[in-house]
């Protein structure tokens, strides 16, 4: 019986205070494309960096062609054949296209750069991936999607006989995508086997050969080339009923609280927005990533400096130069890097927690008030559940979805009037989504306005009352709760179909 | 809180060996003496942590002491200006130093290294050219005012005991200590600094206005180095335009890493600082005393440091293994 070439066993791996994979198994047979989906969180991406050496796992083994093996470093996956291309490439772009092929490895001739035999190698691998460039080129001249055919060539010029590929399509045009794939089915035909990870199930249908899908950090199962439908991938990932996650109340919206006139973004300054948020409802902004929504909250908080606009909270208007501008007129923002934005990993949750209402709970002017300081942590770790071992855990120790409650936390301690949120639930669990989820409704009941920015579909669809869609750094279009559906969206999102904004209020 | 015990426990293993090694050592006159040194360097140390606690560095401190170290007995004697509007005018051009510092770090967002590497150089210049590289002095005049850094205070019981007098610079340190503890750890700003000091990005969106926290830190940090500039000044009484205060800024930065402040930002203690200050004289004094060649101190104080944090990151790496097989 002949042995999968590659096959992982039972492997588990903790980081500090979650455990990533439980006990998961994975076999590739040679010349297959295995599409691996799940749900952020869901252990994918760790899985990859333990075939690509980059972590080891704590228990469990790896099989190469039916023998064990240990992979304790990029080079050891290299020497097997095992080359990982990462989301964000590995390529240093002010270097030609043949000396980024063979960065670090270069042939050598009188103890110099043997730069013909670079020259060569490198024509040979570029015809593999059919990218008929000079590989005396530099990298920059190249587009994202050429340059990772780019890293894909380099692989197989180490002879990789497994391509690991982590979202490669997430920063591809249509075109490129379409060229990608047929690489791929190529190298599929020359006996290369292909690791594909996505969230994009209709690339997932095309692609693959065999489905395998995790959920929580274990296989959750597997679907042969014939069993594969969006509905069963869908199922198997989420894993539960999808009305289930996203449950809401009625909201009952109030006055308006936030006004927002002709204010455009640095990064489009030719585009002015105009909107207005009501207390109690959830606001959803939708648009294709680099729409501007980043950007707009960016400005609404003071981060960036706005161009032209202006701002009124509760009916009073506001000039917002910094963040402290926005906290005072009440607004609060979840942003969109938790770690390096949202809290200070290195501190304890009191801590963090304490931060942005330090100057509020002041003593003698300029004294720390500790006692408060415990009171607002504990509160907050109550009232939004978060689960620590003591309020002086450091925050770094806890799971995605708990930072993202200690960021919420340290944000409602303040009593805001209007809640801000940039891909709230990006890189948190499933479970740690729902209770988030039902905060935002909870807080929309209570008469906070809330505006979240998502790239999910399906959460947009789930928790809006109302959608606000952006496409190049403005706002096309709003939808009602009634005309909301995948279509309409990304209609708006793609610019097709603009539609007059702040007619209704 | 670890770091300051771990610093505490050097200086007493350093100041066990050599008193077991060496008579004179612990005589009244020698702990005075690192006493007084260790209160005069300490406040450079002091001024230093600020600006490291930031996650900048200030490399100019040794200029400012030999700016102010010049500009004193030029506005006393020369100009003829009272002590006090001299000391005043000594002290507002190091907090405008400082403060020009901080607005070309925060609005121009210029290296610290790159801007106080270039403060360095200039007030030293500066320094050379008003004096024309003449040695300065008081002479025998301002003798009141020499006492600040002359001075010795008698501490009922324990001088009566053993002799030892308390030099002054000693106990202006120990009052500066407790203020800027107090600052560090018990007001807003302070808990500030640490934030913004460990992820400026976070601190900033949590609404702290980051770069007036900056421009405070760079501010502190010249002004106690003017203030040093004046102890060293009074203390010594005799400045060579050229090398006055010349290496200070290493010794205050050298006191401040080896008392657990971090090079990257966000961490340090005061009284680790002082400790750690205390520690370098400590070492400088030893060498004296165990008739260690002096050229060999820079060599000790590199080694000692050194040391400090290799056996600091191997106990990080040995916790975090810990707490790695703990959790799992």
């Amino acid at each position: 019986m002949t042995h999968p070439l590659l096959e992982v066993r039972a492997v588990t791996k903790r980081f500090p205070g979650v455990v990533a994979l439980r006990q998961v198994h994975l076999a590739l047979n040679q010349g297959e494309v295995l599409a691996l989906i799940g749900e952020n969180g869901a252990g994918k991406s760790t899985l990859m960096k333990i075939l690509a050496g980059i972590q080891q796992p704590d228990e469990g083994e790896l099989r190469w062609e039916g023998q064990r093996v240990e992979i304790r470093s990029v080079q050891d996956a290299m020497r097997l054949g095992v080359a990982l291309i990462h989301q964000e490439l590995n390529l240093a772009d002010n270097l030609d296209i043949g000396a980024n092929i063979f960065l670090g490895r270069e042939p050598r001739r009188f103890r110099l750069i043997d730069r013909r035999a670079i020259r060569d190698a490198s024509r040979k691998v570029l015809q593999r991936v059919g990218l008929d460039y000079s590989p005396d080129l530099n990298l920059a001249r190249l587009s994202i999607g050429q340059q990772q055919l780019v890293e894909i060539a380099k692989a197989l010029s180490m002879n990789a006989r497994v391509l690991i590929m982590d979202e490669p399509t997430s920063s591809l045009s249509t075109r490129e995508t379409e060229r990608l794939f047929e690489v791929v089915k190529d190298l599929r035909r020359q006996g290369v086997s292909v690791i594909y990870i996505s969230h994009r199930l209709g690339e997932v249908k095309e692609l693959a050969d065999r489905v395998l899908v995790f959920r929580d950090g274990a296989n959750s199962g597997e679907l042969s080339r014939e069993e594969i439908t969006h509905d069963r991938m869908v199922r198997l990932m989420v894993g539960r009923n999808v009305s289930r996650l996203y449950q809401r109340t009625p909201h009952v919206p109030g006055e308006v609280v936030l006004r927002v006139t002709e204010m455009s973004t640095p990064a489009f300054p030719a585009k002015t927005n105009s909107f207005a948020l009501r207390a109690g409802e959830i606001v959803g902004m939708a648009g294709l990533v680099g729409a501007g929504r980043t950007e707009l909250l960016r400005v609404l908080f003071g981060i960036d400096p706005s161009t032209r606009g202006t701002i009124e909270v509760s009916g009073r208007p506001c000039r917002i130069r910094h963040p402290r501008n926005a906290i005072a007129a009440g607004l609060a923002l979840v942003p969109e890097d938790r770690k390096q934005q949202g809290i200070i990993l290195e501190w304890a949750v009191d801590r963090n927690g304490s931060l942005p209402g330090l100057d509020r709970i002041r003593r003698g002017g300029v004294f720390l008030n500790a006692p408060e300081e415990s009171r607002i942590a504990e509160q907050m770790i109550g009232e939004l559940g978060i689960r620590t071992p003591s309020r002086k855990q450091i925050v770094q120790f806890l799971s995605g979805g708990n930072q993202q409650k200690v960021v919420l936390g340290k944000w409602l301690a303040l009593k805001p009037k209007v809640l801000l949120l940039d891909e709230p639930t990006r890189g948190i669990d499933v479970g740690a989504k729902e209770e988030i989820y039902k905060l935002m409704d909870r807080l929309a009941r209570e008469g906070l306005a809330v505006l979240f920015v998502s790239s999910e579909m399906e959460e947009i669809l789930g928790i809006s009352d109302r959608v606000l869609v952006m496409h190049e750094g403005g706002i096309t279009g709003e939808l009602s709760r009634d005309e909301l559906s995948e279509e309409s969206i990304m209609q708006l999102a793609t610019g097709l179909a603009p539609v007059a904004v702040g007619s209704t209020l | 809180m670890k770091k300051v015990l771990g610093i505490l426990g050097l200086f007493l293993i350093v100041f066990g060996f050599t008193a077991a090694n060496s008579e004179n050592f612990t005589s009244a006159s020698n702990m005075q003496n690192l006493l007084n040194w260790t209160g005069l360097y300490g406040v450079l140390g002091i001024g230093a942590a600020f600006v490291i606690i930031t996650g900048g560095i200030d490399l100019s401190i040794g200029s400012v002491i030999g700016l102010v170290g010049c500009l004193l007995p030029m506005f006393l004697i020369d100009k003829g200006y009272s002590t006090p509007v001299s000391l005043a005018l000594v002290m507002l051009i190091s907090a405008a130093i400082g403060l020009w510092h901080g607005l070309l770090i925060t609005k121009l967002k210029l290296q610290p290294f790159v801007v106080t590497l270039c403060g360095l150089l200039i007030y030293r210049g500066v320094a050379r050219y008003i004096t024309s590289d003449k040695t300065k002095s008081l002479g025998q005049s301002h003798a009141d005012l020499r006492q600040l850094a002359r001075g010795k205070i008698d501490i009922p019981g324990l001088t009566d005991a053993t002799g030892l007098q308390v030099p002054v610079p000693f106990l202006i340190l120990i009052g500066l200590t407790i203020v800027a503890a107090i600052f560090l750890n018990r007001t807003i700003w302070g808990r500030y600094l640490f934030a913004l000091g460990r992820n400026e990005q976070a601190a900033r969106y949590s609404g702290i206005k980051t770069d007036r926290m900056v421009i405070l830190a760079y501010v502190i940090c010249s002004t106690l180095a003017g203030f040093g500039g004046v102890l060293f000044m009074l203390d010594l009484n005799s400045v060579q335009p050229s090398s006055h205060g010349n290496f200070y800024e290493l010794y205050a930065i050298a006191a401040a890493v080896l008392g657990g402040c971090s090079l990257r930002g966000g961490e340090g203690s005061i009284l680790g600082v002082v400790i750690g200050t205390a520690v370098l004289r400590l070492l400088n004094n030893a060498s004296n005393m165990l008739s260690i060649p002096n050229q060999l101190e820079f060599t000790i104080i590199g080694a000692v440091i050194l040391a400090g944090a290799i056996v600091d990151e191997v106990a990080k790496r040995i916790v975090h293994r810990m707490r790695q097989s703990k959790s799992g």
